[in-house]
């Protein structure tokens, strides 16, 4: 229903996450309007106390933006956007390492690993 | 608030619900979970003033909650029956008639997003879309308090998926409460800001959804059954 959520995470982190990636990717843009916190609501299939947080902790990282009687707002600020990203690859690369170290394996290992599979993507890319 | 102190509740000698304590305040969402027979309906019923606590106190905004409670009170039950000869039109007529804070016109917004064509008798209406209409009604009063009991039971999950939104769509997460039994959990979850767990007619655990997801890492469902196990083992 709405999205699949991953069960060991708050949920308004889950889409804090999705929110952000989106961002990322550029399918929302610096100045793009959030849809109201009733429309995301029931986008998401999910309580709109959940989606207040959402937009309010959105906006304590500066993130988003929001003009009161207008709605929310992407930050128009790129610096922010940079190290925005620059945020989300330090969180990927810290769960990636940890969940390897967890199973027994060596920084040099990982590196080795990203290359092998970077190269078998370009071969088959090719 | 509706505020519940020690509340017990016996028919004859069983004992249905037993030493309950808890808060409700405007603008939450709560679930009440636990297994068939665990005292959910019992306990919703007690909040809805429909039954009597054999002991302990229950009040609503500081007075006591009684059957005239439901004036604060939208309640609604996988069981009663409506009459059957009635159109979906005129059983809003009927809700008009009751409630001093239902607004017919958000009803018929609401049977609209629901699909619901008012002119159907209830009779002839699916499992499915009679639960829609039931939903419409209730959520059409701007009751503080709104109680579903087992609100998807026994429906299939697009009918599940529309009641779900059509609560999220209508329901004023700002001034009203709502207040579900389920055990349809993985869908009602999202809608939850607390639960409650309820075994053997007792509160055996109250949380935040958002708690149990850090702390126990665990979505509702999971959570659930791993305290009922404990529970087992213990007795």
């Amino acid at each position: 229903m709405g999205v699949d959520f991953q069960p060991d995470k708050p949920i308004y982190q889950q889409l804090i996450d999705r929110l952000a990636g989106e961002i990322i990717r550029s399918i929302r843009k610096p100045g793009d309007k959030l849809p109201s916190v009733r429309e995301y609501a029931v986008e998401t299939g999910v309580n709109a106390n959940t989606i207040q947080r959402v937009y309010r902790e959105m906006e304590q990282m500066e993130i988003v933006q929001t003009k009161r009687g207008q709605g929310t707002f992407v930050t128009e600020e790129n610096a922010r956007l940079v190290s925005l990203r620059e945020d989300m690859k330090q969180q990927y690369v810290e769960a990636f390492v940890k969940d390897m170290r967890e199973l027994g394996f060596t920084t040099t290992e990982m590196i080795r690993g990203l290359e092998e599979y970077h190269d078998e993507q370009e071969d088959r890319d090719d | 608030m509706i505020e519940a102190k020690h509340i017990s509740k016996r028919f004859l000698l069983k004992r249905a619900v037993e030493g309950i304590d808890l808060e409700l305040i405007p603008g939450k969402m709560y679930g009440i979970i636990g297994e068939n027979g665990s005292g959910k309906s019992t306990l919703l019923k007690l909040l809805a003033g429909l039954l009597r606590p054999s002991t302990g106190s229950l009040k609503i905004n500081g007075s006591p909650l009684t059957r005239k409670s439901a004036t604060d009170i939208a309640y609604m039950t996988d069981r009663g029956r409506f009459y059957p000869y009635l159109t979906v039109k005129q059983l809003v007529d009927f809700y008009d008639s009751q409630f001093h804070d239902f607004k017919k016109e958000k009803a018929f917004r609401i049977l609209e997003y629901l699909a619901i064509d008012p002119d159907e008798k209830l009779k002839y209406l699916s499992k499915g879309n009679l639960g829609r209409a039931k939903l419409a009604v209730t959520i059409a009063r701007e009751s503080p308090f709104i109680l579903l009991d087992e609100p998807l039971s026994g429906l299939d999950p697009m009918v599940r998926e529309s009641i779900v939104k059509g609560i999220i769509q209508f329901v004023d997460f700002e001034r009203q409460s709502l207040i579900i039994t389920t055990h349809e959990i993985r869908d009602i979850e999202p809608l939850l800001d607390e639960v409650f767990i309820l075994h053997g007619g007792k509160i055996i655990d109250h949380q935040t959804v958002d708690d149990i997801r850090t702390r126990e890492r665990l979505d509702v469902e999971s959570w659930l059954k791993r305290k009922m196990q404990g529970n087992e083992s213990m007795s």
